[in-house]
Protein backbone atom coordinates (compact mmCIF):
# COMPACT_ATOMS: atom_id res chain seq x y z
CA UNK A 1 0.00 0.00 0.00
CA UNK A 2 1.17 3.52 -0.67
CA UNK A 3 -0.39 5.75 1.99
CA UNK A 4 2.33 8.30 1.23
CA UNK A 5 0.52 9.05 -2.03
CA UNK A 6 -2.56 11.22 -1.60
CA UNK A 7 -5.90 9.68 -2.52
CA UNK A 8 -7.73 11.56 -5.25
CA UNK A 9 -10.61 9.15 -5.68
CA UNK A 10 -13.22 7.55 -3.45
CA UNK A 11 -11.88 4.16 -4.47
CA UNK A 12 -8.39 4.98 -3.28
CA UNK A 13 -9.70 6.64 -0.10
CA UNK A 14 -11.66 3.50 0.70
CA UNK A 15 -8.68 1.24 0.02
CA UNK A 16 -6.27 3.42 1.97
CA UNK A 17 -8.70 3.46 4.90
CA UNK A 18 -8.53 -0.33 4.91
CA UNK A 19 -12.26 -0.69 4.25
CA UNK A 20 -13.38 -3.87 2.53
CA UNK A 21 -14.15 -2.31 -0.82
CA UNK A 22 -16.52 -3.27 -3.63
CA UNK A 23 -16.23 -2.34 -7.28
CA UNK A 24 -18.65 -3.23 -10.06
CA UNK A 25 -18.42 -3.35 -13.80
CA UNK A 26 -20.20 -1.83 -16.76
CA UNK A 27 -19.69 -3.13 -20.26
CA UNK A 28 -20.81 -0.75 -23.01
CA UNK A 29 -21.52 -3.08 -25.92
CA UNK A 30 -22.43 -2.50 -29.55
CA UNK A 31 -24.68 0.42 -28.71
CA UNK A 32 -25.24 3.90 -29.99
CA UNK A 33 -26.68 5.48 -26.88
CA UNK A 34 -25.80 5.68 -23.19
CA UNK A 35 -29.15 4.21 -22.03
CA UNK A 36 -27.82 0.77 -21.06
CA UNK A 37 -24.73 2.29 -19.45
CA UNK A 38 -26.82 4.63 -17.32
CA UNK A 39 -29.23 1.86 -16.39
CA UNK A 40 -26.35 -0.31 -15.18
CA UNK A 41 -24.80 2.61 -13.31
CA UNK A 42 -28.06 3.37 -11.50
CA UNK A 43 -28.19 -0.22 -10.25
CA UNK A 44 -24.64 -0.01 -8.89
CA UNK A 45 -24.44 3.48 -7.45
CA UNK A 46 -24.49 3.57 -3.66
CA UNK A 47 -23.55 -0.11 -3.46
CA UNK A 48 -20.07 -0.16 -4.94
CA UNK A 49 -17.43 2.52 -4.44
CA UNK A 50 -16.62 2.60 -8.14
CA UNK A 51 -17.39 0.74 -11.35
CA UNK A 52 -15.01 -0.37 -14.05
CA UNK A 53 -15.94 0.58 -17.59
CA UNK A 54 -14.59 -1.87 -20.13
CA UNK A 55 -12.51 -0.85 -23.14
CA UNK A 56 -13.52 -2.96 -26.13
CA UNK A 57 -13.40 -6.18 -24.07
CA UNK A 58 -12.18 -9.42 -25.65
CA UNK A 59 -11.58 -7.36 -28.81
CA UNK A 60 -15.27 -7.13 -29.63
CA UNK A 61 -16.07 -3.97 -31.55
CA UNK A 62 -17.95 -2.19 -28.74
CA UNK A 63 -18.17 1.36 -27.42
CA UNK A 64 -14.97 2.62 -25.79
CA UNK A 65 -14.53 3.30 -22.08
CA UNK A 66 -13.84 7.01 -22.00
CA UNK A 67 -17.29 8.39 -22.86
CA UNK A 68 -19.26 6.07 -20.60
CA UNK A 69 -16.78 6.62 -17.73
CA UNK A 70 -17.47 10.34 -17.93
CA UNK A 71 -21.23 9.91 -18.22
CA UNK A 72 -21.65 7.63 -15.20
CA UNK A 73 -19.69 10.04 -13.02
CA UNK A 74 -21.47 13.09 -14.35
CA UNK A 75 -25.05 11.87 -14.56
CA UNK A 76 -25.25 9.13 -11.94
CA UNK A 77 -22.50 10.09 -9.49
CA UNK A 78 -20.91 6.65 -9.81
CA UNK A 79 -17.12 6.84 -9.75
CA UNK A 80 -15.47 5.20 -12.75
CA UNK A 81 -12.47 2.94 -13.08
CA UNK A 82 -11.75 3.65 -16.71
CA UNK A 83 -10.17 0.59 -18.30
CA UNK A 84 -7.53 1.33 -20.91
CA UNK A 85 -5.92 -1.27 -23.12
CA UNK A 86 -2.85 -0.99 -25.33
CA UNK A 87 -4.37 -3.00 -28.18
CA UNK A 88 -5.86 -0.18 -30.24
CA UNK A 89 -3.84 2.95 -29.51
CA UNK A 90 -0.19 3.86 -29.64
CA UNK A 91 1.50 5.91 -26.92
CA UNK A 92 0.34 9.18 -28.49
CA UNK A 93 -3.33 8.20 -28.54
CA UNK A 94 -3.20 6.72 -25.03
CA UNK A 95 -1.61 9.89 -23.72
CA UNK A 96 -4.22 12.01 -25.50
CA UNK A 97 -7.05 9.94 -24.02
CA UNK A 98 -5.47 10.14 -20.57
CA UNK A 99 -5.40 13.94 -20.76
CA UNK A 100 -9.03 13.95 -21.87
CA UNK A 101 -9.94 11.52 -19.09
CA UNK A 102 -8.26 13.73 -16.52
CA UNK A 103 -9.95 16.83 -17.85
CA UNK A 104 -13.30 15.05 -17.60
CA UNK A 105 -12.76 14.20 -13.95
CA UNK A 106 -11.80 10.55 -14.25
CA UNK A 107 -9.54 9.53 -11.37
CA UNK A 108 -9.02 5.79 -11.67
CA UNK A 109 -7.46 4.03 -14.65
CA UNK A 110 -7.08 0.28 -14.97
CA UNK A 111 -3.98 -0.30 -17.08
CA UNK A 112 -4.36 -3.38 -19.28
CA UNK A 113 -2.43 -4.88 -22.15
CA UNK A 114 -5.68 -5.99 -23.81
CA UNK A 115 -6.72 -9.16 -25.57
CA UNK A 116 -5.35 -9.79 -29.04
CA UNK A 117 -7.73 -8.79 -31.85
CA UNK A 118 -7.75 -12.37 -33.10
CA UNK A 119 -9.97 -13.27 -30.11
CA UNK A 120 -12.78 -10.90 -30.98
CA UNK A 121 -15.41 -10.30 -33.64
CA UNK A 122 -13.03 -8.37 -35.92
CA UNK A 123 -9.95 -10.58 -36.03
CA UNK A 124 -8.61 -8.80 -39.13
CA UNK A 125 -7.79 -5.69 -37.10
CA UNK A 126 -4.17 -4.57 -36.81
CA UNK A 127 -2.93 -4.93 -33.23
CA UNK A 128 -1.01 -1.96 -31.82
CA UNK A 129 0.62 -2.85 -28.47
CA UNK A 130 3.05 0.04 -28.74
CA UNK A 131 2.90 0.07 -24.94
CA UNK A 132 1.93 -2.78 -22.63
CA UNK A 133 0.27 -2.82 -19.21
CA UNK A 134 3.64 -2.15 -17.56
CA UNK A 135 4.64 0.79 -19.74
CA UNK A 136 1.12 2.25 -19.65
CA UNK A 137 1.28 2.07 -15.85
CA UNK A 138 4.62 3.87 -16.03
CA UNK A 139 3.11 6.57 -18.28
CA UNK A 140 0.22 7.14 -15.84
CA UNK A 141 2.68 7.43 -12.96
CA UNK A 142 4.73 9.93 -14.89
CA UNK A 143 1.70 12.08 -15.63
CA UNK A 144 0.54 11.93 -12.01
CA UNK A 145 3.86 12.15 -10.15
CA UNK A 146 5.84 14.44 -12.42
CA UNK A 147 3.21 16.18 -14.53
CA UNK A 148 5.17 15.15 -17.60
CA UNK A 149 4.71 13.14 -20.76
CA UNK A 150 6.97 10.26 -21.80
CA UNK A 151 9.44 12.72 -23.30
CA UNK A 152 9.64 14.77 -20.09
CA UNK A 153 7.64 17.65 -21.52
CA UNK A 154 5.54 19.50 -18.95
CA UNK A 155 1.77 19.13 -19.01
CA UNK A 156 -0.21 22.27 -18.28
CA UNK A 157 -2.52 21.40 -15.34
CA UNK A 158 -1.54 17.73 -15.27
CA UNK A 159 -4.29 15.33 -14.19
CA UNK A 160 -3.95 13.06 -11.16
CA UNK A 161 -4.79 9.40 -11.56
CA UNK A 162 -4.74 6.23 -9.54
CA UNK A 163 -3.50 3.36 -11.61
CA UNK A 164 -4.71 -0.18 -11.16
CA UNK A 165 -3.58 -3.37 -12.82
CA UNK A 166 -5.03 -6.81 -13.44
CA UNK A 167 -3.80 -10.15 -12.14
CA UNK A 168 -4.83 -13.66 -12.98
CA UNK A 169 -5.19 -16.12 -10.08
CA UNK A 170 -5.87 -18.86 -12.63
CA UNK A 171 -2.53 -18.42 -14.42
CA UNK A 172 -0.76 -21.71 -15.03
CA UNK A 173 2.01 -21.68 -13.99
CA UNK A 174 1.45 -18.97 -11.39
CA UNK A 175 5.06 -17.83 -10.93
CA UNK A 176 5.37 -15.60 -14.02
CA UNK A 177 2.11 -13.94 -12.96
CA UNK A 178 3.55 -13.14 -9.55
CA UNK A 179 6.82 -11.89 -11.04
CA UNK A 180 4.79 -9.66 -13.33
CA UNK A 181 2.93 -8.23 -10.35
CA UNK A 182 6.27 -7.56 -8.64
CA UNK A 183 7.29 -5.67 -11.76
CA UNK A 184 4.05 -3.67 -11.72
CA UNK A 185 4.43 -2.92 -8.02
CA UNK A 186 7.92 -1.55 -8.67
CA UNK A 187 6.51 0.69 -11.42
CA UNK A 188 3.88 2.07 -9.05
CA UNK A 189 0.60 0.25 -9.51
CA UNK A 190 -1.78 1.24 -6.70
CA UNK A 191 -4.49 -1.40 -6.80
CA UNK A 192 -5.06 -4.81 -8.30
CA UNK A 193 -8.29 -6.26 -9.64
CA UNK A 194 -8.08 -9.97 -10.32
CA UNK A 195 -9.63 -12.11 -12.98
CA UNK A 196 -12.57 -14.23 -11.92
CA UNK A 197 -12.36 -16.93 -9.28
CA UNK A 198 -15.21 -19.19 -8.14
CA UNK A 199 -13.98 -20.79 -4.93
CA UNK A 200 -12.56 -19.58 -1.65
CA UNK A 201 -9.62 -21.92 -2.20
CA UNK A 202 -8.58 -20.07 -5.37
CA UNK A 203 -8.81 -16.73 -3.54
CA UNK A 204 -6.79 -17.99 -0.58
CA UNK A 205 -4.13 -19.58 -2.76
CA UNK A 206 -3.66 -16.44 -4.80
CA UNK A 207 -3.55 -14.13 -1.80
CA UNK A 208 -0.95 -16.43 -0.26
CA UNK A 209 1.13 -16.28 -3.42
CA UNK A 210 1.15 -12.48 -3.37
CA UNK A 211 1.59 -12.01 0.38
CA UNK A 212 4.78 -10.06 -0.25
CA UNK A 213 3.08 -7.66 -2.63
CA UNK A 214 1.78 -4.60 -0.86
CA UNK A 215 -0.86 -3.42 -3.30
CA UNK A 216 -4.51 -3.63 -2.23
CA UNK A 217 -6.10 -6.44 -4.20
CA UNK A 218 -9.74 -6.82 -5.13
CA UNK A 219 -10.80 -10.37 -5.94
CA UNK A 220 -12.78 -10.72 -9.17
CA UNK A 221 -16.17 -12.44 -9.01
CA UNK A 222 -18.61 -13.10 -11.81
CA UNK A 223 -22.14 -14.22 -10.88
CA UNK A 224 -23.57 -16.72 -13.36
CA UNK A 225 -26.78 -15.62 -14.97
CA UNK A 226 -27.73 -19.06 -16.27
CA UNK A 227 -26.63 -22.67 -16.32
CA UNK A 228 -25.76 -22.25 -19.99
CA UNK A 229 -23.27 -19.51 -19.17
CA UNK A 230 -21.82 -21.49 -16.24
CA UNK A 231 -21.32 -24.51 -18.49
CA UNK A 232 -19.80 -22.42 -21.24
CA UNK A 233 -17.33 -20.81 -18.82
CA UNK A 234 -16.27 -24.22 -17.53
CA UNK A 235 -15.96 -25.79 -20.96
CA UNK A 236 -14.43 -23.00 -22.97
CA UNK A 237 -12.66 -20.44 -20.80
CA UNK A 238 -9.21 -21.81 -20.00
CA UNK A 239 -8.31 -21.55 -16.34
CA UNK A 240 -11.91 -20.92 -15.25
CA UNK A 241 -13.92 -23.69 -13.69
CA UNK A 242 -17.27 -23.37 -12.01
CA UNK A 243 -17.16 -25.84 -9.10
CA UNK A 244 -19.10 -29.07 -9.73
CA UNK A 245 -21.49 -28.57 -6.82
CA UNK A 246 -22.55 -25.13 -8.04
CA UNK A 247 -22.78 -26.35 -11.63
CA UNK A 248 -25.00 -29.25 -10.58
CA UNK A 249 -27.30 -26.98 -8.60
CA UNK A 250 -27.56 -24.64 -11.57
CA UNK A 251 -28.28 -27.50 -13.91
CA UNK A 252 -31.08 -28.70 -11.64
CA UNK A 253 -32.60 -25.21 -11.60
CA UNK A 254 -32.27 -24.90 -15.36
CA UNK A 255 -34.80 -27.71 -15.72
CA UNK A 256 -37.58 -25.72 -14.06
CA UNK A 257 -40.13 -25.14 -16.81
CA UNK A 258 -41.64 -21.88 -15.55
CA UNK A 259 -39.27 -19.17 -16.71
CA UNK A 260 -39.84 -16.53 -13.97
CA UNK A 261 -39.44 -19.22 -11.27
CA UNK A 262 -36.31 -20.58 -12.96
CA UNK A 263 -34.81 -17.12 -13.21
CA UNK A 264 -35.66 -16.23 -9.64
CA UNK A 265 -34.22 -19.43 -8.18
CA UNK A 266 -31.03 -19.11 -10.23
CA UNK A 267 -30.74 -15.52 -9.09
CA UNK A 268 -31.17 -16.51 -5.45
CA UNK A 269 -28.62 -19.29 -5.75
CA UNK A 270 -26.13 -16.73 -7.09
CA UNK A 271 -26.90 -14.33 -4.25
CA UNK A 272 -26.33 -17.07 -1.68
CA UNK A 273 -23.24 -18.57 -3.31
CA UNK A 274 -21.41 -15.36 -4.07
CA UNK A 275 -22.61 -13.68 -0.85
CA UNK A 276 -21.01 -16.38 1.24
CA UNK A 277 -17.92 -16.40 -1.00
CA UNK A 278 -17.46 -12.66 -0.35
CA UNK A 279 -17.92 -13.29 3.36
CA UNK A 280 -15.25 -16.00 3.32
CA UNK A 281 -12.86 -13.87 1.28
CA UNK A 282 -13.21 -11.09 3.81
CA UNK A 283 -12.81 -13.41 6.78
CA UNK A 284 -9.96 -15.60 5.59
CA UNK A 285 -7.80 -13.58 3.18
CA UNK A 286 -5.94 -10.29 3.04
CA UNK A 287 -7.95 -9.18 0.01
CA UNK A 288 -8.87 -5.49 0.06
CA UNK A 289 -12.28 -6.17 -1.42
CA UNK A 290 -14.17 -7.71 -4.28
CA UNK A 291 -14.69 -6.68 -7.87
CA UNK A 292 -18.10 -8.01 -8.92
CA UNK A 293 -18.77 -8.30 -12.63
CA UNK A 294 -22.48 -8.83 -13.28
CA UNK A 295 -22.89 -7.60 -16.81
CA UNK A 296 -26.53 -7.07 -17.75
CA UNK A 297 -27.86 -7.92 -14.26
CA UNK A 298 -26.05 -5.37 -12.14
CA UNK A 299 -28.95 -5.36 -9.63
CA UNK A 300 -27.57 -8.59 -8.16
CA UNK A 301 -24.45 -6.81 -6.89
CA UNK A 302 -26.25 -5.07 -4.04
CA UNK A 303 -27.95 -8.35 -3.05
CA UNK A 304 -24.62 -10.20 -2.96
CA UNK A 305 -23.10 -7.47 -0.82
CA UNK A 306 -26.11 -7.57 1.55
CA UNK A 307 -25.93 -11.37 1.76
CA UNK A 308 -22.22 -11.20 2.57
CA UNK A 309 -22.98 -9.09 5.62
CA UNK A 310 -20.02 -6.85 4.90
CA UNK A 311 -22.20 -3.76 5.14
CA UNK B 1 16.90 -17.60 -43.31
CA UNK B 2 14.04 -15.92 -45.12
CA UNK B 3 10.92 -18.05 -45.41
CA UNK B 4 9.30 -18.06 -48.86
CA UNK B 5 6.22 -20.00 -49.94
CA UNK B 6 5.15 -20.49 -53.54
CA UNK B 7 1.83 -18.91 -54.48
CA UNK B 8 -0.93 -21.28 -55.65
CA UNK B 9 -0.35 -22.42 -59.25
CA UNK B 10 -3.77 -21.14 -60.28
CA UNK B 11 -2.77 -17.64 -59.19
CA UNK B 12 0.59 -17.84 -60.98
CA UNK B 13 -1.12 -18.95 -64.19
CA UNK B 14 -3.52 -16.03 -64.02
CA UNK B 15 -0.68 -13.59 -63.32
CA UNK B 16 1.35 -14.78 -66.29
CA UNK B 17 -1.58 -15.22 -68.67
CA UNK B 18 -0.82 -12.25 -70.91
CA UNK B 19 2.93 -12.83 -71.38
CA UNK B 20 4.61 -14.51 -74.34
CA UNK B 21 8.22 -15.03 -73.30
CA UNK B 22 8.76 -15.79 -69.66
CA UNK B 23 11.97 -16.31 -67.75
CA UNK B 24 11.38 -18.13 -64.44
CA UNK B 25 14.24 -17.19 -62.11
CA UNK B 26 15.17 -19.35 -59.15
CA UNK B 27 17.36 -18.12 -56.31
CA UNK B 28 20.01 -20.32 -54.76
CA UNK B 29 19.91 -18.39 -51.47
CA UNK B 30 17.24 -19.02 -48.84
CA UNK B 31 14.53 -19.90 -51.35
CA UNK B 32 16.72 -22.50 -53.05
CA UNK B 33 18.00 -23.97 -49.82
CA UNK B 34 14.42 -24.31 -48.59
CA UNK B 35 13.56 -25.96 -51.95
CA UNK B 36 10.85 -23.42 -52.64
CA UNK B 37 12.54 -21.53 -55.42
CA UNK B 38 15.79 -23.26 -56.41
CA UNK B 39 16.70 -24.42 -59.88
CA UNK B 40 14.53 -27.54 -59.67
CA UNK B 41 11.46 -25.62 -58.59
CA UNK B 42 12.12 -23.04 -61.33
CA UNK B 43 12.30 -25.83 -63.90
CA UNK B 44 9.09 -27.43 -62.59
CA UNK B 45 7.21 -24.15 -62.59
CA UNK B 46 8.38 -23.35 -66.12
CA UNK B 47 7.15 -26.76 -67.29
CA UNK B 48 3.79 -26.34 -65.58
CA UNK B 49 3.20 -22.91 -67.12
CA UNK B 50 4.19 -24.25 -70.55
CA UNK B 51 1.84 -27.23 -70.23
CA UNK B 52 -1.07 -25.18 -68.93
CA UNK B 53 -0.75 -22.65 -71.72
CA UNK B 54 -0.53 -25.41 -74.31
CA UNK B 55 -3.74 -26.92 -72.96
CA UNK B 56 -5.39 -23.51 -73.17
CA UNK B 57 -4.29 -23.27 -76.81
CA UNK B 58 -2.04 -20.31 -76.06
CA UNK B 59 1.47 -21.73 -76.28
CA UNK B 60 4.18 -19.67 -74.60
CA UNK B 61 7.95 -19.57 -74.52
CA UNK B 62 9.06 -20.32 -70.94
CA UNK B 63 12.67 -20.77 -69.88
CA UNK B 64 14.15 -21.11 -66.42
CA UNK B 65 17.38 -20.04 -64.83
CA UNK B 66 19.08 -19.58 -61.48
CA UNK B 67 20.78 -16.67 -59.77
CA UNK B 68 23.13 -17.53 -56.93
CA UNK B 69 21.51 -14.81 -54.80
CA UNK B 70 18.76 -12.59 -56.17
CA UNK B 71 19.41 -10.05 -53.40
CA UNK B 72 22.78 -9.16 -54.99
CA UNK B 73 22.49 -6.53 -57.73
CA UNK B 74 25.80 -7.40 -59.36
CA UNK B 75 25.08 -11.12 -59.44
CA UNK B 76 21.61 -10.48 -60.88
CA UNK B 77 23.06 -8.23 -63.60
CA UNK B 78 25.88 -10.54 -64.70
CA UNK B 79 23.84 -13.75 -64.52
CA UNK B 80 20.71 -12.56 -66.30
CA UNK B 81 21.86 -9.98 -68.83
CA UNK B 82 22.93 -12.61 -71.46
CA UNK B 83 19.57 -14.44 -71.15
CA UNK B 84 17.10 -11.62 -71.67
CA UNK B 85 16.60 -11.44 -75.41
CA UNK B 86 12.85 -11.18 -76.25
CA UNK B 87 11.91 -11.78 -72.59
CA UNK B 88 8.71 -9.93 -71.61
CA UNK B 89 8.40 -11.27 -68.05
CA UNK B 90 10.84 -12.02 -65.25
CA UNK B 91 9.09 -14.37 -62.83
CA UNK B 92 10.98 -14.55 -59.56
CA UNK B 93 11.02 -17.43 -57.12
CA UNK B 94 13.10 -15.53 -54.55
CA UNK B 95 11.83 -13.80 -51.41
CA UNK B 96 10.40 -10.30 -51.77
CA UNK B 97 13.91 -8.88 -52.09
CA UNK B 98 14.56 -10.76 -55.35
CA UNK B 99 11.90 -9.20 -57.58
CA UNK B 100 12.74 -5.72 -56.26
CA UNK B 101 16.40 -6.24 -57.15
CA UNK B 102 15.30 -7.38 -60.62
CA UNK B 103 13.27 -4.18 -60.98
CA UNK B 104 16.28 -2.11 -59.92
CA UNK B 105 18.60 -3.81 -62.40
CA UNK B 106 16.19 -4.25 -65.34
CA UNK B 107 13.70 -1.39 -65.10
CA UNK B 108 12.36 -1.96 -68.64
CA UNK B 109 11.15 -5.54 -68.17
CA UNK B 110 8.04 -6.57 -66.24
CA UNK B 111 8.77 -8.41 -63.03
CA UNK B 112 6.36 -10.62 -61.06
CA UNK B 113 6.82 -12.80 -58.03
CA UNK B 114 5.63 -16.39 -57.70
CA UNK B 115 6.08 -16.51 -53.91
CA UNK B 116 4.83 -14.96 -50.68
CA UNK B 117 7.47 -14.12 -48.07
CA UNK B 118 7.08 -14.84 -44.38
CA UNK B 119 10.00 -13.16 -42.63
CA UNK B 120 13.04 -14.76 -41.08
CA UNK B 121 13.01 -18.08 -39.37
CA UNK B 122 14.29 -21.55 -38.89
CA UNK B 123 13.27 -24.93 -40.16
CA UNK B 124 12.41 -28.27 -38.64
CA UNK B 125 13.34 -30.74 -41.35
CA UNK B 126 11.41 -33.64 -39.86
CA UNK B 127 8.18 -31.70 -39.45
CA UNK B 128 8.69 -29.68 -42.60
CA UNK B 129 7.73 -26.59 -40.62
CA UNK B 130 9.24 -23.15 -40.75
CA UNK B 131 9.19 -20.89 -37.70
CA UNK B 132 9.43 -17.13 -37.80
CA UNK B 133 12.11 -16.18 -35.28
CA UNK B 134 13.24 -12.69 -36.27
CA UNK B 135 11.49 -9.64 -37.66
CA UNK B 136 14.64 -7.64 -38.10
CA UNK B 137 13.62 -4.88 -35.68
CA UNK B 138 17.18 -3.58 -35.54
CA UNK B 139 17.43 -3.47 -31.74
CA UNK B 140 18.10 -7.03 -30.63
CA UNK B 141 16.72 -7.99 -27.23
CA UNK B 142 17.94 -11.60 -27.29
CA UNK B 143 20.75 -11.02 -24.79
CA UNK B 144 18.30 -10.25 -22.04
CA UNK B 145 15.45 -12.58 -22.97
CA UNK B 146 17.22 -15.91 -22.75
CA UNK B 147 17.84 -16.04 -26.49
CA UNK B 148 14.11 -16.00 -27.35
CA UNK B 149 12.71 -13.06 -29.27
CA UNK B 150 9.48 -11.62 -27.82
CA UNK B 151 9.28 -9.04 -30.61
CA UNK B 152 8.72 -11.85 -33.10
CA UNK B 153 7.43 -14.80 -31.15
CA UNK B 154 4.86 -12.90 -29.06
CA UNK B 155 1.90 -11.87 -31.28
CA UNK B 156 1.70 -8.64 -29.27
CA UNK B 157 5.48 -8.11 -29.37
CA UNK B 158 5.35 -7.35 -25.66
CA UNK B 159 8.42 -6.03 -23.90
CA UNK B 160 7.00 -6.83 -20.45
CA UNK B 161 5.17 -10.11 -20.86
CA UNK B 162 3.56 -12.52 -20.56
CA UNK B 163 0.07 -11.07 -20.89
CA UNK B 164 -3.10 -12.49 -19.37
CA UNK B 165 -3.55 -14.57 -22.50
CA UNK B 166 -0.93 -17.14 -21.44
CA UNK B 167 -2.37 -20.43 -20.18
CA UNK B 168 -0.25 -23.38 -19.28
CA UNK B 169 2.61 -21.86 -21.25
CA UNK B 170 0.50 -21.47 -24.39
CA UNK B 171 -0.68 -18.36 -26.22
CA UNK B 172 -4.27 -17.08 -26.53
CA UNK B 173 -3.58 -16.32 -30.18
CA UNK B 174 -4.04 -19.49 -32.21
CA UNK B 175 -6.22 -21.28 -29.67
CA UNK B 176 -3.48 -22.13 -27.16
CA UNK B 177 -1.52 -24.28 -29.59
CA UNK B 178 1.58 -22.11 -29.83
CA UNK B 179 4.11 -21.56 -27.08
CA UNK B 180 3.94 -18.28 -25.21
CA UNK B 181 7.29 -16.63 -25.94
CA UNK B 182 7.36 -15.01 -22.52
CA UNK B 183 6.75 -18.36 -20.86
CA UNK B 184 9.74 -19.77 -22.75
CA UNK B 185 11.76 -16.73 -21.70
CA UNK B 186 10.68 -17.24 -18.07
CA UNK B 187 11.73 -20.91 -18.17
CA UNK B 188 15.13 -20.13 -19.69
CA UNK B 189 15.90 -17.27 -17.34
CA UNK B 190 14.76 -19.27 -14.34
CA UNK B 191 17.04 -22.17 -15.30
CA UNK B 192 19.87 -19.67 -15.65
CA UNK B 193 19.13 -18.01 -12.31
CA UNK B 194 18.42 -14.75 -14.14
CA UNK B 195 14.82 -13.99 -13.19
CA UNK B 196 16.00 -10.46 -12.44
CA UNK B 197 16.04 -10.00 -16.21
CA UNK B 198 12.44 -11.21 -16.31
CA UNK B 199 11.07 -8.81 -13.69
CA UNK B 200 13.14 -5.91 -15.04
CA UNK B 201 10.91 -3.18 -16.49
CA UNK B 202 11.56 -2.55 -20.16
CA UNK B 203 10.49 0.95 -21.27
CA UNK B 204 8.60 1.41 -24.53
CA UNK B 205 10.81 0.71 -27.51
CA UNK B 206 12.24 3.28 -29.86
CA UNK B 207 10.49 2.24 -33.05
CA UNK B 208 12.50 4.69 -35.15
CA UNK B 209 15.14 1.98 -35.31
CA UNK B 210 12.67 -0.30 -37.03
CA UNK B 211 11.24 2.40 -39.26
CA UNK B 212 11.06 1.33 -42.89
CA UNK B 213 12.68 1.73 -45.28
CA UNK B 214 16.01 1.18 -43.59
CA UNK B 215 19.39 1.58 -45.20
CA UNK B 216 22.15 -0.16 -43.29
CA UNK B 217 25.77 0.76 -43.72
CA UNK B 218 28.14 -1.93 -42.56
Amino acid sequence: MSPQRPAYSDLMKSLNAGKFTFTGEIEPEKIGSMDEVLEGAHKLVGHVVAANVTDIPQSFAYMNSLGPSYIIQQEVGLEAVCQMTCRDRNRLALFGDLLAAGAMGIKNILSLTGDHPSLGDTPEAKPVFDLDSASLTHLIRKITDEGKDLKDNDIHNPPKFHVGVAANPGAIPIEPEILKLERKQAIGAEFVQTQVIYTIQEAQDFMNHIKHIKIPTLIGLCPLRSYKIAKWVTDFVPGMTVPDALLEQMEKLSKIEDKPTRKEKTYLLNVQYFGSLVKEIRKTTQAAGCHIMAIGFEEIVKEIIAESGVR
Amino acid sequence: MIIPKQKPLEEILQLTDAFENILVIGCDGCSGIYQVGGVKQAETLATLIRMARKLQGKPVEVRHTLVLRQCDRQLVATTLRPQLENTDLLLSLACGVGPQTLVDVFPDIQVLTAVDTFGMGGKDRELGHYFEYCRGCGDCLLNETGGICPMTRCPKALANGPCGGMRDGKCEVGDYKNDCAWYLIYQRLKAQGRLDLFTKYRPPRDWRIAQSPRKVEL
